[in-house]
């Protein structure tokens, strides 16, 4: 009746779980009791969970992504101090069947649910704002994508607290991720949540290269959009590739596991060197999409606060789009090592060199485009400042990493895990946390406090730095990765400079949520009031601060690049003396219905509870078919209302002014 | 002043990083005892000083940029509409494009040369190990002596050293780091190493792919010696009452174990063959793996 | 500095609505062959697993021992014929005619019926035979290439019968014709992934 689910799947006999449990199960009641006390529920249903409005689902996919930093954070701690114990015959405090979970789940979170949330969160906030539209191209698909990605990180999340997580790193190769030598469903649990928010991702990709493509302001062509906007368009063309081989990849491995196929078996003529070959076929993909929107937020923040155009646009442009394209072939550094052959490894290393070329054209960009500016040292600033100099330093290890020969000596070292985190957080984090700060006033009102900010920031880079460098030098003394003791005692005092650097980062993520707090308790100072508080550049900053549901009252033109920069200097013509009714789609419950399904769905499946995963499949696909009868999704918003809010928002300008 | 915090902030952190990199001699990739090891080592130092020609300036302009064109300097030249330059742009994209090329031809040398398929080059005949990863130990097959051991490695100095590489179960990667680089380890698929020692001397092997639980524990001695110890040693081993036969005493180390101590055996002939066929069907003309010399060779 | 800005679109209101009703039609198509590309790589790396295994056999069973190729000529017939008649529902459609589009519809459905019963029939043949997912790499290959595009012809019924339900209550309306429109580019894509793999698979296989 239940499949393989018993009581016993609760992990009541390990006490870090337990503590965990409970501190979740309080903080949940507390979240529920506030709901209903504030009499929120309704507000919650109507605002937020059935929105199709794209900055809602933005900013929806952001806080989850920063929840989830909270539990890739503790993880990374939990590792490094395991590390930092565990030598000269002590054990640590870790056993080999936690540490090996944790390490999984690290890798998986901060991928899928910290950086790809964010990613699509950033995304959703703001490309229909820059390109002056007022949602995206499927609104329905794209609240749909939200939630699949929210259900999927809590089926992850129910691994902690029922059965058990992978224990095999966050690629997870077979044999070892097959049945025989991971029989329990830790593995399954990695599967469907990632075959889940896959779906999502797949969907989003899709959603935004049409919204993209179709749904841009008159006179807008592509070398007149925002370089963000440039981003975002190879970003949705790299998951439109890369996802579905990472479905197929996931089900091949489903079918191994549940049906006793011989995808990647040893015996019966499986092939395991084929997954890995797969899954990195969309997993270096992958890292591109994670920081190619990062390069969109550090070009928009260079050139609004060096208060100077952007240097070089087109080589900007063409050098996104030559990433987008080598990005595909270049999968094979991952496992040099696997006896490829020669030729095969240095095709694959001399292309991986030639992506360093147009990454190395942006930073030159970006430097070119401080030079003869007038740089401000806001919080955004910084991180850009702390990317370049960090990014360009992960940047060339990673070239380094692709001469095969160099490989052999630091493949699955700590040196190579140095190198990815170089550039995941130089590179990407330090990307999004600019984003989120940079766009911030535009999602909610008012600024984020600069002090906190900047607080994060160096507490961040300087963290950074004590926790990576010595990784860097341990891969030098030929310490590998995923090592639960450290077995040489040379390898020791690196580890303890390590977890400091680990705590310092801890202190940066803590400013940044006492930024959040401090932010809202100050917001009226911090308010935003005229809807451009930094005096930018693109489409978005000529709306309000939230804009209005509808983004636009009136659809504006981009013919030029920085174009809002351009009609600040020309005289902005006069408010519209009329306004046409605007067609706008409603919200719906239904994505978050599907999703619902697809959550018992996905836990019926790794428990063996087979009539409630067939019962859950057929309610989803009842749902979306009663749903396709449904006509009333849309309407029209009245002249009278859409005059009353923009009214409102030129008298709240003029007042500051 | 904000510029002078910068400042000291950049000294701290610059001394931090000094005593850091100071603080480690241990370093057996920079230390190598052997002749691949130390072309490979070359390969990291060459690939490491052609890139610093274009971090080095990057991290020099992002200071320098940064500094002189703050908001508050108002001596510096503003000029707010000025994106664009042939010149810049040449350059750019020119001199990292010149230092790739000088690159790529590096690695298409030196990943033919090092490929380690490749016998190495020497007057002295080669000393064939075959190496099977088990869960979670290591078992060494010296078929022309006849004799396999778990967890130890004798081989004698200045020899090339040919190991024939598969495992019994999930991957791990084969790897002495004072020697050279790893290579996979795969069930069903036979891999190839060729390393060899420079001189006499102690080094530790470990498996640089995760396989499981017992994975940290799969450790093993390697030690390089004269011949005349190498011989002593594998007399040594040869009196070991115990014989691994395929059948038999092999399945029971098949089973799953951790930190084995070191054990010695005599080895029946053909029992690597017979561990790879496990999973390869030698009727079968072609089989899927590893691209080049690996599988169903018999 | 709100959208007051710009230009004065107002009197031109009306006009963009009606474009604004073709043109939402024209992204969801546009839209739907965005996602069939993506399909489009799924079934390319269902190929390339197949063709890494495509000599796995293990010492079992072989395609050429058992692969029937009468049976695939005339599911493949099958399937091609039902392509002709979803065009022919698609003519209907553009003439306005509920009635023609309905009936195409049928007999599209029934050639599809037809396809997958051939195939459900071979897949049980294949098992009975020796021949199961279980017993080499090439087989689980096999079975699965051919059986996700045998999932989708599946998917793709169930829609067409929503799709006749729906014309046959509310008639041939903006949403059911753009419906039909992303239908018709799915069915066709299915028949052109079968000509792929009756080429490789079966044609490659069996001779």
């Amino acid at each position: 009746m239940f499949g393989k689910l018993t009581l016993d799947a609760i992990p009541l006999h390990e006490p870090i779980l337990v503590v965990t449990m409970i501190a979740v199960a309080l903080g949940g009641f507390g979240l529920v009791a506030a709901l209903t006390y504030f009499k929120k529920w309704g507000y919650l249903w109507t605002e937020w969970l059935t929105s199709v409005d794209h900055k809602k689902i933005g900013v929806m996919y952001i806080l989850v992504a920063l929840v989830m930093l909270l539990r890739g954070f503790a993880d990374a701690i939990m590792m490094r101090t395991q590390q930092a114990l565990a030598h000269g015959g002590s054990e640590g405090y870790l056993p080999p069947h936690h540490y090996d979970q944790i390490f999984t789940a690290h890798g998986t979170i901060m991928i899928f649910f910290v950086a790809m949330p964010m990613v699509i969160g950033l995304m959703n906030i703001v490309t229909p704002l820059q390109i002056g539209a007022r949602d995206v191209a499927f609104p329905f698909l794209n609240s749909l994508s939200f939630w699949l990605f929210a259900i999927s990180m809590v089926l992850m999340n129910m691994s902690l607290f029922i059965g058990e997580f992978a224990m095999t790193g966050w690629v997870a190769y077979p044999p070892l991720s097959g049945i025989e030598y991971s029989p329990g469903v830790g593995v399954d649990y990695y599967i469907w949540a990632l075959q889940i928010s896959g779906i999502g991702t797949l969907l989003t990709g899709v959603n935004f290269f049409v919204t993209i493509i179709k749904m841009r302001a008159p006179g807008m062509g592509l070398m007149k959009m925002p370089i963000f906007t440039w981003t975002i368009l190879c970003t949705s063309v790299i998951i439109c590739g890369a996802f579905p081989i990472l479905t197929v990849t996931l089900a091949m491995l489903t079918l191994d596991r549940y049906l006793d196929f011989h995808f990647f078996t040893n015996e019966a003529g499986g092939n395991p060197m084929m997954y890995v070959n797969l899954i990195w076929a969309w997993g270096h993909p992958e890292v591109y999409i994670l920081i190619l929107p990062a390069f969109g937020v550090f070009s928009e923040v260079t050139a609004v606060f060096a208060r100077k155009r952007l240097f070089g646009y087109a080589s900007m442009v063409w050098a996104t789009v030559a990433i987008t394209v080598l990005s595909f072939v270049v999968w094979l550094h991952h496992f040099f090592t696997m006896g490829s052959g020669a030729s095969v490894n240095a095709f694959f290393g001399i292309a991986t060199m030639i992506i360093a070329i147009p990454t190395g054209v942006k930073i030159f960009t970006w430097l070119f485009t401080m030079y003869r500016g007038r740089l401000e040292f806001t919080t955004p600033i910084l991180w850009t400042l702390g990317f370049i100099i960090t990014f360009s330093i992960g940047g060339m290890t990673g070239v380094l990493l692709a001469v095969p020969g160099a490989d052999f000596l630091l493949h699955n070292s700590l040196f190579l895990i140095a190198h990815f985190h170089n550039v995941i957080i130089g590179g990407a984090v330090f990307g999004y946390l600019a984003g989120i700060t940079y766009w911030f006033p535009k999602a909610f009102g008012f600024r984020l406090h600069e002090g906190w900010g900047k607080a994060s920031f160096w507490c961040w880079i300087i963290g950074f730095y004590l926790a990576f460098m010595p990784l860097y030098i341990l891969g030098f003394m030929g310490m590998t990765r995923r090592l639960n003791q450290v077995t040489n005692p040379e390898w020791v005092p690196m580890t303890y400079v390590a977890v400091c650097g680990a705590a310092l980062i801890g202190i940066g993520i803590l400013c940044t949520l006492i930024q959040f707090v401090v932010s809202v308790i100050k917001r009226k100072e911090l308010a935003d009031v005229t809807g451009d508080p930094w005096d930018a550049r693109t489409l978005e900053w000529s709306t309000s601060s939230p804009p209005p549901f509808y983004n636009f009252a009136v659809t504006p033109r981009g013919n030029r690049i920085d174009e809002f920069h351009e009609m600040k200097r020309d005289g902005l013509p006069p408010a519209p003396t009329k306004y046409a009714p605007i067609h706008m789609p409603k919200n719906t419950g239904v994505g978050l219905i599907m999703s619902m399904g697809a959550l018992v769905f996905g836990f019926a499946l790794i428990w063996h509870i087979w009539w409630l995963a067939g019962l859950s499949f057929v309610g989803i696909f009842a749902v979306l078919i009663y749903n396709s009868y449904n006509t009333d999704v849309d309407y029209y918003v009245q002249p009278d209302e859409i005059e009353r809010i923009e009214k409102a928002h030129i008298q709240a300008k003029a007042k500051q002014a | 002043m904000r510029e002078e915090k910068y400042h000291r902030l950049f000294r701290t952190l610059l001394t931090i990083v000094v005593a850091v990199s100071l603080s480690g001699c241990d370093w057996v990739l920079f230390d190598s005892k052997g002749q691949i090891g130390i072309e490979q080592r070359n390969l990291i130092i060459t690939a490491t000083l052609l890139m610093l020609i274009v971090v080095v300036p990057v991290i020099f302009m992002t200071i320098l940029f940064a500094w002189r064109y703050r908001s508050s300097n108002k001596d510096a030249t503003y000029a707010p509409e000025w994106a664009h330059s042939h010149k810049i742009e040449a350059i750019v994209w020119g001199v990292p494009c010149v230092i790739v090329v000088v690159l790529a031809v590096i690695t298409w040398k030196t990943t033919h040369e090092l490929d380690p398929y490749k016998p190495i080059e020497s007057e002295v005949k080669p000393l064939v190990v075959e190496v099977v990863s088990l869960d979670w130990k290591w078992l060494f097959i010296y078929p022309e002596q006849g004799i396999a051991t778990v967890n130890e490695l004798y081989i004698p100095d200045n020899t090339p050293v040919s190991f024939q590489i598969t495992s019994q179960s999930v991957m791990n990667t084969f790897f002495i780091p004072q020697l050279g680089g790893m290579v996979y380890a795969m069930g069903g698929m036979r891999t190839q190493l060729h390393l060899i020692a420079n001189e006499p001397g102690e080094f530790f092997g470990l498996s640089g792919n995760y396989s499981g639980h017992g994975f940290t524990g799969m450790k093993f001695a390697v030690h390089a010696t004269s011949n005349e110890e190498f011989e002593q040693w594998v007399a040594k081993a040869k009196q070991s009452p115990n014989t691994l036969d395929f059948n038999g005493s092999y399945q029971m180390l098949a089973k799953a174990s951790e930190n084995n101590p070191v054990e010695y055996f005599n080895a029946q002939p053909g029992l690597f063959r017979q561990i790879l066929g496990q999973y390869i069907d030698y009727k079968s003309t072609h089989v899927s793996g590893a691209a080049h010399d690996s599988g169903a060779e018999e | 500095m709100s959208s007051e800005v710009l230009s004065n679109h107002a009197a031109h209101a009306d006009e963009h609505e009606h474009e604004h009703h073709h043109d939402a039609g024209e992204m969801k198509v546009f839209g739907f062959w965005i996602y069939l590309m993506t399909d489009c790589i799924l079934f390319a790396t269902l190929f390339a697993g197949y063709a890494v295994l495509s000599t796995a056999y293990a010492g079992g069973p072989t395609p050429k021992d058992l692969i029937d190729l009468k049976l695939v000529l005339v599911e493949t017939f099958a399937l091609l014929f039902s392509s002709i008649t979803y065009g022919m529902a698609m003519l209907a459609m553009y003439r306005g005619d509920k009635g023609k589009v309905l009936g195409w519809l049928a007999a599209t459905f029934l050639f599809g019926a037809v396809f997958l019963s051939i195939e459900l029939y071979e897949f049980h043949h294949l098992i009975h035979e020796g021949a199961a997912p279980q017993v080499s790499a090439y087989w689980s290959a096999f079975f699965t290439l051919v059986g996700t595009h045998g999932l989708h012809v599946s998917a793709g019924l169930v829609w067409m019968a929503v799709m006749m339900h729906q014309v046959a209550s509310r008639g041939l309306t903006p949403v059911t014709q753009t419906r039909l429109s992303c239908l018709s580019l799915f069915w066709h894509f299915l028949d052109v992934v079968w000509i792929c793999v009756f080429t490789v698979v079966y044609l490659m296989g069996a001779l």
